[in-house]
C-alpha cells in the first residue's frame, strides 16, 4: 500500500539551538518535494534525520511515516530509504559490479545476482562496465552507477542531497531527468535538497524554504 | 551493549595495571612491604635514598639529559619540517621515516655505540689516514659522564618521531593557506612558518612531545647502552636496585621510582608553564612587524643537524648488520676483511628462540591493541562521542607515566596473582604501550574517513556491523596495517615491561641485546640488533605491500 512519505512536526536542534523549525509535510508517491535554503540552514541534517543517520550530537523530534509505518527511531538499514549524495560515494575498494552488489537486495543468489546487475548496467547505458574500477569512469557514469546502486536496494522513498551540483550543466540536466523520471515512474516519494532554482523548477513540485536564522 | 562500554572497558584495562603498579611502588616507598616484615609508615627508604652516594648527580643527569634530548629533538624536527615542507615529495618523507620509527631504541643505541666508540666505525673510517691512530684512541666518546652520547642516542629516535607527528598534524591544519598569507605579507619563509604554522601545529603534537619528555627523563635501556655508569641516571639506578635479589633494597628502589615519577610529572608541568611563557613572548615577536629575522639560520642549522642525525641512524643500522657478518675486522680498517655467516649459524638456535618469542608477543599485543582501538572508535562513532572524548585521552596515560615508576609494583601484583612470567601476561603489558601509539595513528585515519560512506551503506540496507567489516575496515586497511607495524615495533622495543612482567623468564631479542650490550662480542650483538631492526621493518614492508596487492586495481585507494 503506497501512502507516501510524511513528516509531522520534525524539528532538529544542536546544543540547545534550534536548527530546523517544526516542519510538517506529506509527500505523495511520485512527488518530489524540494527543500531550499542557504548553507548551514540544516537541509542536509533534515535528510539525515529522515534517513535515520543523524549524528548523535543533534537532538531531534517529530515523526517520519512511510507508507503508513512509523519509522521514527528505526535504524537506517531497516527504513528502505535510498539516499543520493553530492558525491557519488562509490566504495573505492569495490568494482562497479561490487558496488551494485552491495546495494542489491538479498534474495537473488549467485549467477542470478550477477545477471540482475548486468541488466541494470545495460539499461543505464553502462553495459560492459561491471569489472571497472569506479575512479576510471566519467563523472556522469559514476553518478548513474550511484543511482543504480541506490535503486537496486529497492527503496520505498528517495532522499536527494544536492546530487546534481557537482556535475557539469549538460550532464546535470540529463542526470536530473533520469532521476526524476524514475521517481515518477516507480512512484517514489522524494525529498530533494538543493541550492539550484533550476532543480526546483524541474521537480515540478512544492518548495519548502529553510532560513539560516 | 559490550561495544557501548568498550571505551570504559579499555580504559579500565589500561588504568588498572598502571594504578595498581603505582600503588605497588608507593607502599614500599613508605615502609609497607610485608614480604620483608615491614608494615608501618616510615621514611627510612627516603633517608636511605638521600644517603646514597652520588644520588644528587644521578638526579641531575636524568633531568639534564632528558630535557636536553627533548628540546634538541624538537628543534631538529622543527628545522626539518620548516625548511623542507614546501618541497615537492616532502609527503613521502613520512614513508621514509616510518621504518626508522619502527627500529627499537635499544638496537639503534647499540648501532650508535658501534659507530661512535673510540674503536667504532667512524674512527676506523678516518684512521689512520686523518688521525694517525693505529689503535683505538683513549677518548671518552661513549657513556661519557655528562651523558652527551645518551642525548645523541635519544635524538636519533625522537627527532624522526616528532617529525612524523608534525607531518601528519600538518594535514589537519590549513598550513598551505596560512603559509601563503604570511609569505604574501612579506615575511621570509622561516619566520612565516614559525608565526603562522607552528602555533597550531604545536597544539596538535603536544601529547607526543610530553611522551618524548617523559621517555627521555626515565629511559633505561638506551641509558644502559649509552649513558654514564657511575653515577648512572636515576632510572638506571632504580632498575638496577629492583633487579637485585636483595629484598632489603626494595624500599629504597621504590622511593627512587616514586621520585622518578614525581620528577617526570613535575618536568611536564614545568614544560607546560614554559609553553605559556613562550607563547606570550612569541606573540610580541610575531606582532612586532619585523620582517627580517634570524629564525632562518637557526631553523636551517637545526635542519642540517637532523640530516646528520639521519645519517647517523642509517649508519648505525647498517653497522649492526655489517658487524653481524664481519669476519676479521682489525682496528684501523674501514671494512672487515671478509664476511661470514659464522656468527649467525653459531647463535642460530638461541636467536631463533628469542625471535619467535618476540614475534609471538609482538603480533598478539598488536592484535589485541587493534581490536581495542577499533572498538573504542566504533563505539564513539555509534553512541556519540561527547561523554567518551575525555575518556579516550586516558588511553595515552602509558605514554606519560614513566615505565620504571610502575613496572615493579605491577610485578609484585602479578607475582601475587601467580601470573608473572607467562607469555600472555607479557603480551598484555606490552599492549599497554602498543595501544596508545597505535590508537594515535588509527584514530586519525578513522576520523578522516568520509562519514557519508557509512551513511550511504546504511541507507542501502547494511547494518552497523556489515558497514564496519565490509566498508570501514577495507577502506582503512592501509592505515590500520601501518599503525599495526608501528605498534609491532613498539612491542619489539619493550625492555622494562618484558623484564618485569616476565619475571626475567621471558627473553626477547631486546632484553637479550641489552643484557649482552655490556661487554659482549660485537658480532653477537650485531646479530641481535640486526634482527631487532629487521622484524619491525619487515612488518612495515608487509603493511605497505599487502594493501598494494589487494587494491592493485583500485585507483581510489592508491
Amino acid at each position: 500500500m503506497k501512502l507516501g512519505l510524511s513528516l509531522s512536526s520534525v524539528s532538529i536542534s544542536i546544543a540547545g539551538k534550534a536548527l530546523v523549525p517544526p516542519l510538517s509535510a506529506a509527500i505523495a508517491p511520485g512527488e518530489i518535494l524540494t527543500v531550499m535554503g542557504p548553507s548551514g540552514s540544516g537541509k542536509s541534517t533534515l535528510l539525515a534525520y529522515v534517513g535515520g543517520t543523524l549524528d548523535p550530537v543533534f537532538t531531534a523530534s517529530g515523526a517520519v511515516m512511510l507508507d503508513g509505518e512509523n519509522l521514527t527511531g528505526r535504524p537506517p538499514e531497516r527504513r528502505r530509504i535510498g539516499v543520493l549524495f553530492q558525491d557519488d560515494l562509490l566504495f573505492p575498494h569495490l568494482s562497479v559490479a561490487g558496488n551494485l552488489a552491495f546495494g542489491l537486495v538479498s534474495g537473488l543468489t549467485g549467477a542470478a545476482r550477477l545477471e540482475r546487475i548486468k541488466d541494470a548496467l545495460a539499461q543505464a547505458d553502462l553495459a560492459g562496465f561491471a569489472d571497472h574500477d569506479p575512479p576510471t569512469l566519467s563523472g556522469g557514469q559514476r553518478a548513474r552507477v550511484s543511482l543504480l546502486r541506490t535503486l537496486l536496494a529497492e527503496p520505498r522513498a528517495l532522499l536527494l542531497d544536492e546530487p546534481f551540483s557537482k556535475l557539469d550543466s549538460v550532464m546535470r540536466d540529463e542526470f536530473r531527468s533520469l532521476v526524476f523520471d524514475h521517481c515518477r515512474k516507480v512512484g517514489l516519494p522524494t525529498i530533494l535538497v538543493t541550492h539550484d532554482e533550476k532543480d526546483a523548477v524541474a521537480s515540478g513540485g512544492r518548495v519548502v524554504l529553510l532560513c539560516a536564522c | 551493549m559490550m561495544l557501548k562500554l568498550a571505551p570504559i572497558i579499555v580504559v579500565a584495562m589500561i588504568m588498572g595495571p598502571i594504578l595498581a603498579g603505582l600503588g605497588g611502588t608507593l607502599l614500599p616507598a613508605f615502609g609497607y612491604l610485608p614480604a620483608i616484615g615491614r608494615n608501618e609508615l616510615s621514611f627510612d627508604a627516603w633517608r636511605e635514598l638521600w644517603s646514597t652516594p652520588g644520588i644528587g648527580r644521578s638526579v641531575w643527569l636524568s633531568l639534564s639529559t632528558g630535557l636536553l634530548a627533548t628540546i634538541l629533538s624538537l628543534l631538529c624536527a622543527m628545522g626539518c619540517v620548516a625548511t623542507l615542507s614546501h618541497m615537492p615529495g616532502f609527503r613521502r618523507i613520512e614513508r621514509a621515516l616510518a621504518p626508522l620509527l619502527a627500529t627499537p631504541h635499544a638496537a639503534l643505541a647499540i648501532g650508535f655505540a658501534f659507530l661512535v666508540a673510540p674503536s667504532g666505525w667512524i674512527a676506523r673510517a678516518i684512521s689512520p689516514e686523518l688521525t694517525g691512530w693505529t689503535r683505538p684512541p683513549a677518548l671518552v666518546t661513549l657513556r661519557d659522564p655528562e651523558g652527551i652520547s645518551l642525548v645523541l642516542g635519544l635524538m636519533l629516535k625522537e627527532t624522526p618521531f616528532l617529525m612524523i607527528m608534525m607531518v601528519s598534524a600538518l594535514n589537519q591544519i590549513r598550513y598551505r593557506e596560512h603559509m601563503a598569507v604570511a609569505l604574501s605579507l612579506g615575511y621570509n619563509r622561516p619566520k612565516a612558518w614559525l608565526v603562522a604554522v607552528f602555533p597550531p601545529l604545536y597544539r596538535q603534537i603536544r601529547l607526543p612531545i610530553y611522551a618524548v619528555l617523559s621517555f627521555s627523563l626515565s629511559v633505561v635501556d638506551v641509558a644502559l647502552v649509552l649513558g654514564p655508569g657511575a653515577p648512572a641516571p636515576l632510572a638506571v639506578l632504580v632498575a638496577r636496585w629492583f633487579s637485585d635479589y636483595d629484598l632489603a633494597l626494595y624500599p629504597r628502589a621504590a622511593a627512587a621510582a616514586l621520585l622518578q615519577f614525581v620528577l617526570t610529572i613535575g618536568m611536564i608541568a614545568l614544560w607546560r608553564l614554559a609553553e605559556i611563557v613562550t607563547e606570550k613572548m612569541a606573540l610580541t615577536w610575531a606582532t612586532s612587524g619585523n620582517r627580517p629575522s634570524i629564525a632562518g639560520i637557526t631553523l636551517s642549522a637545526a635542519c642540517g643537524a637532523s640530516l646528520v642525525l639521519a645519517a647517523g641512524s642509517f649508519f648505525s643500522i647498517v653497522g649492526l648488520g655489517l658487524w653481524s657478518v664481519a669476519g676479521d675486522w682489525r682496528f684501523p680498517d674501514a671494512w672487515p676483511d671478509f664476511v661470514t655467516w659464522d656468527v649467525w649459524s653459531r647463535q642460530g638456535s638461541d636467536v631463533l628462540g628469542h625471535a619467535v618469542t618476540t614475534l609471538t608477543v609482538g603480533l598478539a599485543a598488536t592484535g589485541l591493541s587493534i581490536a581495542a582501538s577499533l572498538a573504542v572508535l566504533e563505539s564513539e562513532s555509534r553512541f556519540g562521542r561527547r561523554s567518551s572524548s575525555w575518556l579516550s585521552t586516558l588511553l595515552y596515560t602509558p605514554l606519560i607515566v614513566p615505565q620504571i615508576a610502575f613496572v615493579f609494583g605491577l610485578q609484585v601484583l602479578l607475582v601475587w596473582l601467580g601470573i608473572d612470567g607467562l607469555l600472555l601476561t607479557v603480551t598484555y603489558v606490552h599492549a599497554l604501550f602498543v595501544l596508545p601509539y597505535l590508537h594515535l595513528a588509527v584514530s586519525d585515519a578513522y576520523h578522516s574517513l568520509d562519514p557519508r560512506f557509512a551513511r550511504a551503506a546504511r541507507s542501502l540496507g547494511a547494518g552497523p556491523w556489515r558497514v564496519f567489516w565490509r566498508i570501514k575496515v577495507p577502506l582503512l586497511l592501509r592505515p590500520i596495517l601501518i599503525a599495526s607495524a608501528v605498534g609491532f615495533g613498539v612491542s619489539v622495543a619493550q625492555y622494562l615491561p618484558t623484564l618485569f612482567a616476565g619475571s626475567g623468564r621471558i627473553a626477547t631479542l631486546t632484553t637479550e641485546a641489552v643484557t649482552l650490550a655490556s661487554g659482549s662480542d660485537r658480532r653477537v650483538l650485531g646479530v641481535y640488533g640486526a634482527l631487532q631492526t629487521a622484524l619491525p621493518i619487515l612488518a612495515y614492508l608487509a603493511a605497505l605491500i599487502v594493501p598494494a596487492i589487494l587494491f592493485r586495481h583500485r585507483r581510489g585507494l592508491a
